[in-house]
């Protein structure tokens, strides 16, 4: 089942597109890595996608109602804001806002928190106030959030930027296994040794445009390497999977 | 301490306080035949005092109240900032622009609801102005900009007008007015200010499910199904019809809708929605408390509310601000 088509989408900001023209589906099953420099339009793209910026051409998640766009894709800016010391167990309880309508928190409610709070490694710190956690914390907290929305499609903007390595490979290993159970996710990242080992598809953006589509060694090609990220690197398909390591600056 | 615990604390302290209004006064009646004489209404003297003059001061105090406190924490979780107040997008400076503009044209003594409606006036067409000059869509600093802006204009035109009246009287009449008070009022002011409150309170307390999600961030709480322009419309609305309303009648009163909010943060975990009811009640106390305290402190030398609660408040906030200042030193 598709769970998110974009045809043409293109963002303009003044007179120079920032996306351009990109045409993209992601299905059940799939966990797309977002891939391209500082400034390529993975954020953008992103937001587009779910109707959050002005935009033309097409967004399958753009045309619904704010609601059940919210039961459709669960979204993580990259932007890490949490505005009050609320207690991290409520925070997380925010991503059910789509589900519960007038009606008090069920006991779906509850598990499915209590489940995001399990997977991101929180169950320790669901009374503490989610302002006095450290960065790194706050980030799994908000990647809960997001989890305990439990929609089809999770869209995250680089949700694993400044989490430590355990954390880094926790995080995408279970985005991995909620895609193998039937869901999506779309994530944006800089990290391209994560994307390799644990992306089923990377999709590399620069200057706004679709460069490159596939399975990661189709993607981090040498020529794609040098011309769009400005260096080289190593890609082995070895005994612990797929391994890639930028080495140096392409002259 | 549990929602339960909070509103049945908050709601026993609003009711003393509120029985505490009706009991207290200048001309010194025995609270026993006070009460009997406000609930079986035998005419006399007694009764008037109680219905026409003690009731309606201490059913406004309430109104004021809790529209104010309720307008300040709504405000604060929109803005996702703890030293947001109704004040900040300029209703109450318009507000009280209206008024003073009705007491100076006489249009104030020619009818009695001269003064609250040309008030409520004033807060209509700054809301219009605001949300002209905010734009549907754009982000909070340019609401708070517009409302700031909208506010010093309004502060100025009423300086201007006092520079300009023709005599001490009636500056004095404006300047009075403005310290806010909630002596003197009558059942045809509840009248007047009760049903724009009430609208009021219903809009502001339908932002609460929105003000939650705005916790995590503008563009979280779009993707959660939140319409952040209706949500504007929504508390601009209400602010202006609760906030409005309260200065039509009482004046300017402020720090009720900065304090309030502060003080109850800490006892609803911090969750902006919850905190909407805990402020309306919080509110509520505090103005029906400083209304007493006025008949007590000076009874003869009608000392104003909006005096005492600023003499109040701001040390309240100072102490505030100190005990947060320690937590993150």
């Amino acid at each position: 089942m598709t769970l998110l088509a974009l045809d043409g989408l293109t963002v303009h900001r003044g007179p120079c597109p920032v996306v351009d023209g990109v045409s993209l589906t992601i299905g059940q099953g799939e966990l797309v890595g977002l891939i391209g420099p500082n400034g390529a339009g993975k954020t953008t793209l992103m937001r587009a996608a779910l109707g959050l910026l002005p935009h033309r051409g097409e967004s399958s998640l753009a045309r619904l109602s704010p609601r059940e766009r919210a039961r459709a894709a669960a979204w993580m800016p990259q932007m890490r804001e949490i505005a009050w010391p609320v207690s991290v167990e409520r925070l997380v309880t925010l991503g059910r806002l789509p589900h519960l309508g007038a009606r008090r928190a069920t006991d779906a409610d509850r598990a499915a928190v209590a489940r995001a709070l399990e997977w991101m490694d929180l169950a320790a710190f669901a009374g503490r106030p989610a302002t006095e956690l450290s960065g790194g914390e706050q980030a799994r907290v908000l990647i809960a959030r997001a989890l305990a929305q439990e929609a089809p499609l999770l869209m995250a903007d680089e949700p694993v930027a400044g989490l430590d390595p355990a954390h880094q490979i926790a995080t995408m290993a279970l985005f991995r296994r909620l895609s193998e159970a039937g869901k999506g996710a779309l994530v944006s990242l800089h990290d391209l040794g994560l994307a390799a080992r644990h992306c089923t598809r990377l999709v590399l953006l620069h200057h706004g445009r679709l460069v490159a589509e596939g399975p990661p060694e189709a993607v981090l090609t040498e020529g794609n390497l040098r011309d769009v990220f400005g260096v080289r690197g190593w890609f082995g398909a070895t005994e612990h999977g797929p391994v890639f390591q930028p080495l140096e600056l392409a002259s | 301490m549990s929602p339960r615990a909070l509103a049945l604390a908050l709601g026993l302290l609003v009711a003393a306080l509120f029985a505490a209004s009706l009991l207290v006064g200048p001309a010194g009646l025995p609270p026993g035949a006070s009460v009997a004489a406000l609930v079986r209404g035998e005419g006399g003297p007694l009764t008037l005092v109680m219905r026409e003059i003690r009731l309606p001061r201490a059913i406004l105090g309430a109104a004021v109240g809790a529209s104010l406190g309720l307008a300040g924490a709504a405000m604060q979780g929109y803005l996702r900032n703890p030293l947001a107040e109704p004040g900040i997008v300029g209703i109450s400076a318009s507000a009280a622009l209206g008024a003073v503009l009705a007491i100076h044209t006489g249009l104030a003594a020619a009818f009695a609801l001269g003064l609250p409606l040309a008030a409520l006036a004033g807060a209509g067409l700054s809301v219009a102005l605001l949300t002209l000059l905010a734009g549907p869509r754009g982000s909070t600093l340019t609401l708070i900009l517009a409302g700031i802006a909208i506010g010093a204009l309004a502060t100025a035109i009423t300086s201007l007008v006092l520079n300009l009246s023709p005599n001490p009287w009636a500056a004095n009449e404006i300047v009075f007015w403005m310290m806010g008070s909630l002596a003197d009022r009558s059942f045809t002011h509840v009248a007047l200010a009760l049903p724009f409150m009430v609208a009021g309170w219903a809009m502001l307390a339908a932002t609460a499910r929105g003000l939650d999600a705005l916790t995590l961030g503008e563009d979280a709480a779009e993707a959660l199904g939140i319409r952040l322009t209706r949500l504007r419309l929504t508390l601009v609305g209400g602010t202006a019809a609760a906030v409005g309303a309260a200065t039509a009648v009482a004046g300017a009163i402020g720090f009720v809708g900065l304090v309030v909010p502060h003080l109850l943060r800490a006892l609803v975990g911090a969750q902006p929605g919850r905190l909407l009811w805990a402020s309306a009640l919080g509110g509520a106390a505090m103005v029906l408390a400083a209304d007493v305290a006025v008949r007590l402190i000076l009874p003869e030398r009608d000392l104003k509310l909006g005096v005492l609660m600023a003499l109040v408040g701001a040390p309240l906030f100072l102490h505030l601000i100190w005990r947060t200042r320690r937590e993150f030193a």
